[in-house]
């Protein structure tokens, strides 16, 4: 019994030590933490998707917030993640094409990156490129029209730094930074990003004073696969997540100069298909659509429902293109409109947790 | 004396092992199965690859093509030649787009016995049909509007077809609970059951889906006529239930 007991302590040691690596700071220890998910979550989803290689500690969640508004990421210093994922407008750009360090500009509007941690299908941009959030963060970084850095470069200027490698060591065990360290944290960060008490949910929670006449109605509009029919794709009473995180062609172009999808499958039948953002904090997330070609929400509304242009990808949840949409009425439409912004959450863009720790 | 005993036993069983074994009607042999969702037309096996490109000609004579299909098979339940039941699922959402989504169950045991029988729902039946129930189902955008009757759809079958004038149009065939009036609602799955089987080993049961049938018998559905904005369309949805009940077949190999 004694030999036992003796051999279990001997082995831990061995184990210990041999979890220390050479560099590493010999007080390692983190801190697990658990997201806090919002009651609406709880009661109808899944449980988030966590990496079992990257799980959640609160040392890798302030590394990562760290970097999330790091400008030394950047080429020559001046742009960072946040750069082109304003806290105010809930994460995302409010030009319609971010300019990078260059004065390059893009052809895409900045992504929504709140609930990524229920994103199941793990796929990200507008046109999927990326799998998983670490794998997302690796491009912007060396994007000649983003960051327009190499990963060497950015890993070496972190690397000189007094500060980073004493918090690589605290979250990962080692003051060796390598961009696979930067993005895991970075991905843990945002997956801490969680929005989910919205007046909506709060509704849906039971707060039936939560959500006027006329936002009640634009809900009905919502659901009504004769007039809005918004519902299958962006989300219902049972999907809080506002989007089916997949991807569509949602009618806006007889042709296309970025075929989004296509370009990643090479398959003719993907073009112009782009992803389903969520349609939480639209409040302040304009422009709307995967060029942020609508500057307002009722251009979104007018889009589906009088402009929807025929294409061969065209979703066939796209109906009555012959006369561009579902011809809603101006009511039903500033009903449409009030119960969309009834998603919006003004305490996720000031949430003190998301901003800049720098 | 201990161990002689203990290498007796030994021998024993393995001898009773082997002759199990060696039973001509294999009735002491578990029953290993999987389940294979396939669709076809007519016959002809459709795939993923027929997504969008294969042409499919409708019992009234549109010519269409299938950009999804979707749909949910749950409470599968094999009966042994005791008239025992066994559920071998809850509920499967197949996706054409995703052939993982076409096998369920595999690796199911069922205990040694003759099994002759199997029924299953296509859909949910009115106890399961649960609003908001199945965190799966939710995220997947399954849910049917609470205004419809709630609970999930059955199918999605999204395409288009060609009208008179050569041009294409959409249609949503989308089958759920059925709304008769506002709070008034029908129940609209179908429960397939099919007591010709007969097998006493491993087996892969393959429920076939024609989708031809979708649109012919009994009654011959004019897309032109019933394309979009079918959910709450009280008579779409009865006569998808119609045409619903000669869509499915089961073969056990």
């Amino acid at each position: 019994m004694k030999y036992k007991f003796a051999l279990l302590v001997l082995t831990s040691m061995f184990m210990l030590s041999c979890s220390s690596d050479d560099d590493s700071s010999p007080s390692y220890v983190t801190t697990p933490v658990e997201l806090e998910i919002p009651q609406i979550f709880e009661n109808l989803l899944l449980p988030p998707s966590i990496p079992s290689n990257n799980p959640l500690t609160e040392e890798g969640i302030a590394l990562g917030r760290k970097l999330f508004y790091e400008k030394l990421l950047s080429g020559d210093g001046t742009q960072a993640c946040a750069s082109c994922h304003l806290a105010e407008n809930a994460f995302v750009d409010p030009d319609r094409f971010s300019t990078g360090i260059t004065g390059a500009v893009g052809n895409r509007n900045s992504m929504p990156i709140y609930n990524l941690a229920w994103n199941f299908e793990d796929k990200y941009f507008w046109d999927g490129r990326a799998i998983g959030i670490e794998g997302q963060a690796l491009g912007p970084v060396e994007n000649p029209i983003e960051m327009n850095n190499t990963w060497p470069n950015a890993v070496a200027t972190l690397q000189a730094t007094s500060t980073y490698p004493d918090l690589f060591s605290k979250a990962f065990g080692t003051s060796t930074i390598t961009k696979e360290l930067v993005t895991k944290a970075i991905a843990q960060f945002e997956r801490t990003m969680i929005s989910g008490n919205s007046r909506f949910d709060k509704y849906l929670l039971g707060d039936e004073t939560a959500l006027t006449a006329s936002e009640i109605n634009g809900f009905d509009i919502f659901m009504d696969e004769s007039r809005g029919d918004c519902f299958h794709c962006h989300g219902s009473d049972a999907n809080p997540l506002w989007t089916d995180n997949i991807f569509h062609n949602n009618g806006l172009d007889s042709s296309f100069e970025d075929i989004g999808l296509g370009m990643v499958t090479g398959d003719p039948l993907d073009n112009g298909k782009f992803k389903s953002p969520s349609l939480r904090n639209l409040a302040y997330t304009a422009p709307y659509m995967h060029d942020g070609r609508f500057a307002t929400l009722e251009e979104v509304i007018n889009h589906y429902s009088e402009g929807l242009v025929y294409s061969e990808t065209i979703d066939p949840l796209m109906k009555n293109i012959a006369q561009g949409g579902a011809l809603l009425n101006e009511a039903d439409k500033a009903d449409l409109k009030a119960f969309l912004l009834s998603l919006s959450e003004p305490g996720f863009t000031t949430n003190p947790d998301f901003q800049d720790p720098n | 004396m201990k161990k002689m005993k203990k290498i007796a036993l030994l021998f024993m069983l393995s001898i009773a092992m082997v002759s199990c074994n060696d039973d001509d009607d294999n009735t002491q042999q578990n029953v290993s199965i999987q389940v294979n969702l396939t669709q076809n037309w007519d016959g002809t096996e459709i795939t993923e690859a027929d997504l969008g490109t294969t042409v499919f000609t409708n019992q009234n004579g549109e010519n269409l093509k299938i950009t999804r299909l979707r749909y949910l098979i749950s409470k599968v339940i094999i009966y042994n030649s005791f008239g025992d039941a066994i559920e071998v699922n809850g509920y499967n959402l197949a996706d054409l787009s995703d052939d993982n989504s076409l096998i369920f169950a595999k690796g199911t045991v069922l205990p040694p016995g003759t099994y002759n029988k199997i029924s299953f729902v296509y859909g949910f039946n009115e106890e399961d049909n649960i609003d908001n129930e199945y965190p799966d189902l939710n995220t997947a955008e399954w849910s049917w509007p609470d205004p419809l009757g709630g609970g999930y759809h059955f199918m999605q079958m999204d395409g288009t077809y060609v009208d008179p004038n050569g041009d294409n149009q959409p249609f949503n065939f989308h089958n759920g609970t059925a709304r008769v009036s506002d709070g008034v609602f029908e129940q609209n799955f179908i429960t397939v059951t099919v007591d010709n089987l007969s097998f006493s080993s491993s087996s892969v049961i393959e429920i076939k889906m024609n989708l031809a049938e979708w649109f012919k018998n009994p009654n011959t559905w004019d897309l032109n006529q019933m394309s979009t904005g079918l959910m709450g369309n009280y008579d779409a949805q009865i006569m998808m239930n119609a045409n619903g009940q000669n869509v499915f077949s089961i073969t056990v190999e």
